[in-house]
């Protein structure tokens, strides 16, 4: 089988994936996989998804080859896939359009999200004003004091945010409360899953709306650079930029595939939210796949300045890459990341998300072990806007 | 026949149906959960169903929620759970007691040791409420090989067509849902759950058991008067919540009383 075959018919990449949800859930998710295996097909569908890509989006994003960085940096060339250049400043948007059609087909007149910097949160609130449906974003209550422009963002484009004050009050928290309506509400609703987990079908989908960055980087590195990169560097927190990227590259066995996960404080000190560089595998949030948990299966407490990261799971796709060698995983520290954001703020004039900055720093680690004529794309998932007052915190500097 | 077969026969015998009651193991202390399982059992419960603490409840309303948040924050664990229904079936061998949770204590535990343990300590049947017919495959054999019941869900959204895949692996009882959405939700329409029942009847043998939106004689009669079993747990802890230490025991008790005194109601 190849690598690029997975998920089969139950949503499994090896031992990872499945559908572990309880009862209630498992029509709603059947609906959903025929559903969405019928627009797939459905050239009208695959057409509608494209042109507003194109045209509301501003897809393609450009790769830019980042000279001043690569310089500073010495060693491999870098160029970054701009997604952040996309409408709502990420690449949550192309999954959540993907998302949006698929209830618009099946009926559904009310979207609910989970959202935990907000990227998510404010990614859906846009397709259902664009599309004229009503939308709830749970967020941890945590959350919503750290991310209180992006909460403002959603008011604005007519949703309703509700605060979650369960477990720890952030992303993961944010999900168990958005099960919780769609179990209730699954007849009118449409959840519309921020990251590739989540039960089958939902890693399937959003790996698959998700997989124009890669796509289009197959097409773009050769005009541009005259020849694919040698590495591919995507930070993961549910993973869904990183297995975007990655996907249309598996074939392509002598490009690295490098996922970076948020180390926190280190991974030594506990406080990270690393679970492929240091958890082990359990069934969390519909699926299976690597964790961050105690001894007793208890999902623990996951640390980092990038709320986008902290999540103590991760898309059950890239366990499956993990083990079977094809992605490399490492962890960068909350201070590797934060002196990468500097980086290409003063080198390149780029401010780029806490979450894609993870990215840069494993760059700024490997590019000088390369030679001068090799290359390094970095997926640069987010602009960093949202994060200003997270940096200036950090910094010691009060707006 | 394990002890929860042995209990619907005898409940049958007698013209009765079942009352099972839940609450979550290590709430609102470590060592009042025995207690209360024995103060369950003298006001009448047929069968108690021990909630296993999980971080991430994903199918639980708040009241339950905040009991597992509870018993964690008291350090209760499967492990503990497990002791605990050892230390209860010292005083009881005759009430089963099927263990709910999710499923990632059970598999960081691993399913087999798990399976092992937890006959051995005295449980009946396990309920991972995570664990549907579709990843159980191993799963249900390693509980029936232990001599556990896997008991699984059916809900309101549940097609016909799969009460049959799901009847295949479950044995014991099968709980019906008898409303979308998390437990502790609000109203219930029996007629609704009348029909369903039926339904579902015409393909599986096992005792039908209901929960989800019974609070109080009323409810549990009216449900009574359709299914094998009535499923109470929301409105059990909700109690457990609201007393304090010295009267948790009678308060639990007198409701559990007047549960069951609306269960036999329905028999006569």
């Amino acid at each position: 089988m190849k690598l690029t075959d997975l998920p089969d018919s139950h949503g499994h990449f090896g031992p990872y994936g499945g559908i572990f949800v309880a009862e209630t859930l498992m029509a709603a998710l059947e609906e959903l996989r025929v559903e969405y295996d019928k627009a797939r097909q459905d050239p009208a569908f695959m057409a509608e998804f494209e042109y507003e890509l194109k045209h509301y989006v501003g897809r393609p994003s450009p790769v830019y080859h980042a000279k001043r960085l690569s310089e500073q940096y010495g060693g491999a060339q870098i160029y970054l896939k701009r997604e952040d250049l996309n409408h709502t400043g990420a690449h949550k948007i192309n999954n959540t359009i993907g998302q949006a059609l698929l209830a618009r087909r099946m009926g559904k007149k009310r979207v609910i999200a989970e959202t935990g910097a907000g990227q998510h949160g404010v990614a859906s609130a846009t397709v259902a004003a664009r599309y004229g449906m009503e939308c709830v974003v749970y967020m941890g209550a945590e959350d919503v004091i750290r991310q209180a422009p992006n909460v403002f963002r959603m008011k604005l484009l007519g949703a309703t945010v509700v605060p979650v004050s369960s477990g720890s009050k952030t992303l993961k928290d944010a999900l168990n409360e958005a099960m919780r309506d769609w179990v209730t509400n699954v007849e009118s609703t449409f959840y519309i899953l921020g990251t590739a987990a989540g039960p089958h079908p939902y890693p399937m989908l959003v790996r698959d709306f998700q997989c124009v960055i890669g796509r289009e980087c197959l097409t773009q590195m050769p005009e541009l650079a005259g020849r694919q990169p040698d590495a591919v560097i995507a930070c993961v927190g549910g993973g869904s930029n990183a297995i975007g990227i990655f996907h249309p590259y598996i074939p392509h066995e002598k490009v690295r595939l490098i996922g970076v996960e948020a180390g926190g404080s280190g991974i030594a000190s506990g406080k990270h939210a690393a679970p492929l560089s240091a958890g082990s595998p359990g069934v969390l949030h519909g699926f299976r796949s690597y964790l961050m948990q105690d001894e007793n299966g208890q999902i623990i407490e996951t640390h980092s300045v990038s709320a986008g990261l902290d999540y103590p799971g991760v898309g059950p796709e890239h366990s499956w890459l993990k083990d079977a060698g094809r992605a490399e995983y490492v962890a960068i520290n909350d201070d590797e990341a934060m002196a990468a954001f500097h980086d290409l703020c003063r080198f390149e004039g780029i401010i780029p998300a806490l979450e894609s900055s993870h990215a840069v720093a494993q760059a700024k680690k490997l590019a000088p072990t390369l030679k001068k004529d090799q290359i390094i794309l970095v997926n640069l998932s987010g602009r960093g806007d949202k994060d200003i007052n997270t940096v200036a915190k950090v910094s010691g500097i009060t707006l | 026949m394990s002890r929860i077969g042995q209990t619907f026969i005898a409940l049958k015998a007698h013209n009765k149906k079942a009352l099972i009651t839940f609450i979550t193991a290590g709430d609102p202390g470590k060592g009042l959960t025995v207690p209360l399982m024995h103060a369950l059992v003298e006001a009448g419960a047929d069968i108690i169903e021990l909630g296993v603490p999980f971080s991430d409840p994903m199918a639980d309303g708040p009241v339950i929620q905040r009991a597992s948040e509870r018993a964690l924050a008291n350090k209760v664990g499967l492990k503990d759970v497990l002791a605990m229904t050892a230390d209860f079936r010292k005083n009881n061998t005759t009430t089963p007691v099927v263990l709910m949770g999710y499923a990632n204590p059970v598999e960081r535990m691993g399913y087999q040791t798990f399976a092992q343990a937890a006959k051995a300590a005295g449980v009946d049947g396990v309920l991972t409420v995570d664990i549907p017919p579709e990843e159980s495959h191993g799963v249900a054999d390693v509980f029936k090989a232990a001599g556990l019941d896997p008991i699984f869900l059916l809900s309101p959204t549940t097609p016909e067509s799969r009460v049959e895949q799901v009847a295949a692996v479950a044995s014991g009882f099968m709980y019906y849902v008898s409303l979308k959405g998390v437990t502790g939700s609000a109203a219930l329409d029996t007629d609704e759950v009348s029909r369903k029942i039926a339904t579902i009847r015409r393909h599986c043998d096992l005792p039908m058991g209901v929960g989800f939106g019974i609070r109080d004689a009323a409810t549990a009669e009216a449900v009574a008067r359709i299914a094998d079993a009535v499923v109470v747990g929301s409105r059990i802890v909700n109690e457990i919540e609201n007393a304090s230490e010295n009267e948790l025991i009678g308060r639990v008790k007198a409701l559990v009383q007047d549960l069951r005194r609306g269960v036999d109601a329905a028999s006569k």
